[in-house]
């Protein structure tokens, strides 16, 4: 989009505009006034426990339901008056699994090729494209119901490109995946932003998932934005290490009016310092704790900057019910 | 119209799983089967109406009962693709609803079809082996009775869909249209004829689209029935064209 901006053109590369973006379902407000700008070939991740209203807003962006009030573009066309245009240009996986088991990898792919009208040609094309992509071509004509839940997944990430969309969206990619198969899944959600440019929106609980995957993200509580940025910036700005140390000899007092300590909280016989740089002041903070236990240094993780501003840890959630407990469930359909 | 390859897309995936699904024919056909093979036989035994024996005047509307019940629980399918995402995923593609309607409504139709045609050969081997007597099977009454049996799928396929695109679950599914197949199978004439009724139940009778399409079968196959045949289908039409109506308009309206 080019803005004409006191006669001065200045091009603004959003590829993704949400303006006072909401939705309420009844009393709850899921979505509040929500406005984020995602740039063009970033990674952006939204990061908040279940129930922030991540889903619901990826729902809102790829025209699913209507927003209660606000709008987005999206590709600069706006999600209420030109849903058709906005939906030709994303890509989504979703959260719980949208293939069909009944069917094999290459059917659902076919399949996907069909609703996105293209020919016979540029469909065989783009499957095989697909298929290199996520390694599933050898297994491209057994049934879906038996692949493992990593490989469905793969199946899905493979189906939201093959229309070569501008933009991504991954709706908690590493849902109930295990730690290899997370891992393998967020190789080629790096290779497709790096070899491939596309703009990558992905919400997740996973502070690992968006510490390892986004360029910039926005921590999502309760419907608004806590705090934005990268994922470096976002734990400089807290500081460097947290230190924990196990005492019960300690007064906070005199340790949160050290100009090196950002931040001092206690537990139940321990005490977490978050300070600038560990290696050069954890001397000088054991000489004023006195006699510790037990000394434990790690540098600050995107968890910290969660607590940080919320107050509260993530819920880890089974609550929604895991995505492999759906396909479990979608497995006993007929 | 760009949409062609879309609703061909979900025409293919129905009939792919319906294929894959051996167990759901042969349980869609042994059912209609066992019904007219005990109820037919048995009743059959000490009933006849308009000089035919019962096992011949229950046969059409064993056609019937096979069409209402896998049509209407062919809607479903639209909540199980509700409990995952796969629903999502056709309606995020750049499709119509409208579109996205007519290609379940296909996929319904097919399944639906491909049973009564199954159905129908059945009943030719049960009338050339005698164990039908009085139906006639020619090419004229087998071509008027698929018109039948296609427009009346499609209105019931289209209420199954309607049905499921309101639902959350499976079960409440089952419990809704229960509701209305049992009433619909049982008031239409499948079992006895509707001219003698309580006056208290006639209305509902005549109210009930399955009422013609029974009429409109037997008339053609066995040569009984109550209205004109052009009648019939013309009450058919009219309902399967407001079911395709009400049905585009909850497709639209459908929330996730």
């Amino acid at each position: 989009m080019i803005v004409v901006w006191y006669g001065v053109t200045v091009e603004d590369t959003s590829i993704i505009d949400t303006k006072k973006l909401t939705k309420t379902y009844g009393d709850l407000t899921a979505v509040d006034n929500l406005d984020i700008q995602i740039e063009k070939g970033e990674v952006f991740g939204l990061l908040g426990p279940n129930g922030a209203g991540k889903s619901t807003t990826l729902l809102m962006l790829t025209t699913l339901i209507p927003p209660t009030s606000g709008t987005a573009l999206v590709n600069d066309f706006d999600i209420i008056r030109q849903p058709d245009q906005v939906r030709k240009s994303i890509g989504i996986v979703f959260q719980d699994p949208s293939s069909d088991e009944m069917l094999t990898g290459y059917e659902n792919l076919k399949l996907h090729g069909l609703l996105y009208d293209m020919d016979s040609a540029l469909r065989e094309k783009r499957i095989v494209e697909v298929l290199a992509l996520v390694e599933l071509t050898d297994r491209k004509d057994d049934l879906v119901k038996k692949y493992s839940g990593g490989m469905r997944r793969r199946l899905e990430l493979a189906r939201g490109l093959m229309h070569h969309p501008e933009i991504l969206f991954l709706d908690e990619p590493t849902l109930g995946l295990d730690p290899q198969t997370r891992e393998h899944i967020w190789k080629y959600i790096k290779k497709l932003a790096t070899e491939k440019k596309i703009t990558i929106i992905l919400t997740t609980h996973y502070m690992d998932e968006a510490d390892r995957l986004c360029d910039r993200l926005a921590i999502i509580d309760h419907g608004k934005i806590v705090v934005l940025g990268s994922p470096d910036l976002l734990k400089k700005d807290l500081g460097g290490d947290v230190i924990h140390m196990r005492t019960r000899n300690f007064d906070i007092e005199s340790l949160k009016e050290l100009d090196y300590v950002k931040n001092v909280k206690t537990d139940d016989g321990s005490i977490s310092v978050t300070v600038k740089d560990a290696n050069q002041h954890l001397q000088d903070l054991l000489g004023r704790v006195g006699k510790v236990e037990s000394v434990e240094v790690r540098p600050l993780t995107l968890e910290d900057v969660f607590i940080h501003h919320t107050g509260r840890a993530i819920r880890e959630g089974a609550a929604e019910g895991g995505w492999a407990e759906k396909a479990m469930q979608a497995r006993l359909r007929k | 119209m760009s949409d062609l390859r879309g609703i061909y897309a979900l025409w293919y995936r129905e009939f792919k799983v319906f294929q894959r699904e051996k167990s759901r024919i042969v349980a869609s056909i042994i059912n209609p089967v066992l019904w007219l093979l005990i109820i037919g036989g048995g009743l059959g035994s000490v009933l006849s109406f308009g000089g035919v024996n019962y096992l011949s005047f229950l046969y059409p509307g064993i056609l019937v009962q096979s069409v209402l019940f896998s049509a209407v629980f062919f809607g479903v399918y639209i909540v199980w693709d509700k409990k995952i995402d796969f629903l999502k995923e056709v309606l995020v593609s750049p499709m119509s609803r409208t579109s996205i309607f007519i290609g379940k409504v296909l996929g319904g139709c097919t399944d639906t079809l491909l049973q009564s045609a199954i159905l129908l050969v059945i009943g030719y081997v049960f009338t050339v082996t005698g164990v039908l007597t009085g139906i006639t099977f020619s090419p004229v009454s087998v071509v008027i009775s698929c018109v039948f049996l296609f427009i009346t799928t499609v209105g019931l396929v289209s209420i199954g869909l309607i049905i499921g695109s309101q639902m959350e679950s499976p079960e409440g599914f089952q419990l809704i249209s229960s509701f209305l197949i049992f009433p619909m199978f049982f008031l239409s004439g499948a079992l006895f004829p509707i001219e003698n009724l309580p006056s208290w139940l006639t209305p509902f009778v005549l109210l009930n689209p399955a009422t013609y399409t029974v009429d409109g079968l037997r008339g053609t196959l066995v040569g009984l029935h109550r209205f004109n045949l052009g009648f019939d289908l013309l009450i058919i039409s009219v309902f399967s064209v407001v079911m395709i109506l009400i049905g585009t308009y909850a497709f639209k309206k459908m929330k996730l």
